[in-house]
């Protein structure tokens, strides 16, 4: 290592040698650093959890507009739309198909605890609305009464999702009636609902007699191939008489939610403080451990700077320390950290992992701060006279 | 050529501590030139400000009323870039050894060499080993400054301060921790120095058996310079 080193600077590893000089100190700042990464990768886990599972029921549906209540910040929330607004739509040249969706909560009460599906009724006569996984699936759907499960749905035996076929399927009560589910799905609860469940519109509207046909809760449109769902979007708010509906192309509406989940409810924005404090605790970690280091070094620094050596020099040290602790406190961090995540992505059953992406920002964040606070610690080197440090 | 002759000449500089009430002058008046190749003793008694004039002189402290020229540079309003250059060609020796307790004694020394420039790890070796050898220091190159002696310590940090071929060394009280040979090895091998090289030596001291071999002893009291006698080394 230290010859590696070496050969890259061009110049003694005075930072690798003085940080390794008190193995005990420099294990210790090593906790530090990857503690703050553990902290930074749980918080961004939860984060990108709660995106994960606000973007996974739009990730059911095949879509390029869809139509929705002036109140329906999210999926699951807003009033209905009324299904004239659908005809209106199909008027426009290049939407070629539209779908009414309804979407309620049902309650399946097992042994012990209750299990709470967020449910949406769909067309089976149109599975071009639907991702191909579930397409593939909507034939059982034409029965009464017939469901397809969330197999990734939390207080689920998973083996007792994974046994539902078409050949061997599961009934079970709710409000009075017998539902019977076919098939399973891979969806995975959020922070709304244990887990999802799909079933025709007619069987929706059975389990939920205050329903009407007439209003679902979103009306979704497929365009012409190659056809612009913003343009259409925009040109549909102009066509549609009811000015008061939010008519956003699927995607948009999709990110919509996303930031309205973020920005606007409780959940979203105490995770974001989460980060940001992680982030907040990891800067002032790194910077600590550096500043105390170069303190610790300071006459040895007037040293250097009595003999002739120039503030670039001593950056050129603390960069190095800084890289250092960097990597290395980035290893066993992003080990624990994903751990972690792993761990309580299983007690939760929420969607929690450790993404490429996520290593790479909190890495290049990691450094980035571990520079900055090495250029601050040595600032007070830069402007004083050799003669006053010793 | 004036500046040759005299690598170091000060004119009225005064020097103070502190700011506003608490400020104290250290230093009245000092006008002196030290000549080249000579070797320059300071005395006197504590507080006399025999540091802060060596300090002053090596460019290590900022030159606040007065004139400092160290090697035909204008001390007085130096950017910090000329201050650096200036001090890769002088060899400070300090009264505390402040070598860097991660480095070895070799490695210590390598630093003086290194702040010349990018150079040739072997070569930087070879020139290290050789000054330490000349210190009788050659069992010692590869040990931490933990497992040496006060005087092997002081005997490394001079051996630093002599491995660039500096024109200037100045040191201050270099013997206080050296044993008796150590000490008399030390002063040979500056005057050596200073006849082979021209190397000029100004050093604080309060050592007689370097007070014998000096060509110049300047007293010091008060901040001001009281003394100034010609001796014949």
């Amino acid at each position: 290592m230290s010859r590696l080193l070496q050969a890259l600077f061009g110049r003694l590893p005075i930072g690798w040698l003085q940080l390794t000089h008190s193995r005990t100190r420099f294990a210790a700042a090593l906790a530090g650093v990857a503690f703050a990464n553990v902290l930074v990768f749980v918080q961004l886990g939860i984060m990108q959890s709660m995106a994960t599972a606000t973007l996974t029921p739009y990730g059911f549906f095949r879509a390029d507009v869809m139509i929705s209540a002036p109140d329906a910040n999210a999926m699951a929330e807003g009033g209905n739309v009324a299904r004239q607004w659908m005809l209106q739509a199909m008027a426009h040249p290049e939407v070629t198909s539209g779908m009414g969706l309804f979407l309620a909560n049902v309650n399946w009460q097992r042994a012990g605890e209750g299990l709470s599906l967020t449910t949406f009724g769909i067309d089976p006569a149109q599975p071009e609305f639907l991702a191909p996984e579930l397409a593939a699936k909507t034939a059982p759907l034409q029965m009464r009464m017939a469901g397809l499960l969330d197999r990734l749905a939390r207080g689920l035996p998973r083996d007792e999702a994974a046994g539902i076929r078409p050949q061997a399927p599961l009934s079970f009560e709710t409000s009075g009636q017998t539902l019977t589910l076919y098939d399973s799905f891979a969806g995975g609860g959020g922070f709304g609902g244990d887990g999802y469940m799909l079933v025709s519109d007619q069987t929706f509207l059975s389990l939920f007699p205050g329903r009407s046909s007439a209003a679902p809760d979103h009306i979704l449109l497929r365009l012409r191939p190659g056809a612009d769902p913003e343009r259409v979007a925009a040109e549909l708010r102009g066509l549609i008489s009811d000015k008061t509906l939010r008519i956003r192309s699927y995607a948009a509406a999709a990110q919509e939610d996303l930031s309205y989940q973020q920005t606007q409810r409780p959940t979203g924005v105490i995770f974001g403080f989460g980060v940001l404090i992680g982030v907040l605790v990891g800067i002032v970690i790194v910077y600590q451990v550096l500043s105390t280091d170069v303190a610790d070094h300071m006459r040895e620094y007037a040293t250097f700077k009595a003999m002739g050596y120039g503030h670039r020099f001593f950056l050129g040290i603390v960069f190095e320390e800084a890289l250092i602790l960097g990597l290395l406190g980035f290893v066993p961090g992003a080990l624990i950290g994903g751990g972690l995540l792993t761990l309580m992505g299983r007690i939760t059953t929420l969607p929690l992992a450790v993404t490429p992406g996520m290593v790479l920002s909190v890495l290049a964040g990691t450094l980035v701060f571990s520079i900055l606070s090495g250029a601050i610690a040595t600032r007070r080197l830069a402007g004083a006279d050799p003669a006053d440090l010793f | 050529m004036q500046d040759e002759d005299f690598p170091v000449q000060a004119r009225a500089l005064n020097h103070w501590f502190g700011r506003g009430e608490a400020r104290k002058q250290a230093l009245y008046d000092i006008d002196l030139r030290i000549a080249r190749g000579s070797l320059t003793v300071l005395v006197g008694p504590s507080g006399s400000g025999k540091t802060t004039l060596l300090t002053l002189l090596g460019c290590l402290r900022e030159v606040q009323q007065g004139s400092v020229i160290l090697l035909g540079h204008e001390l007085h309003g130096a950017t910090p870039a000329l201050a650096t250059a200036l001090r890769r060609r002088l060899g400070f020796i300090f009264q505390a050894h402040n070598l860097h307790e991660s480095l070895t004694a070799a490695q210590n020394v390598m630093m003086g060499v290194q702040v010349l420039g990018r150079v040739d790890k072997a070569r930087a070796q070879a020139a290290a080993a050789h000054v330490l050898g000349l210190l009788g220091l050659s069992e010692r190159l590869d040990y931490l400054p933990a497992n040496l002696s006060g005087g092997q310590k002081q005997r490394v940090a001079i051996a630093r301060a002599l491995v660039g071929n500096p024109e200037l060394v100045l040191a201050d009280e270099p013997t206080a921790a050296l044993d008796r040979d150590s000490g008399a090895n030390v002063v040979e091998l500056l005057k050596r120095l200073g006849q082979a090289r021209g190397t000029t030596t100004i050093m604080v001291t309060h050592d007689n058996r370097i007070l014998d071999r000096a060509d110049r002893i300047l007293t010091l009291e008060d901040g001001r310079i009281v003394g100034d006698e010609a001796r014949g080394g």
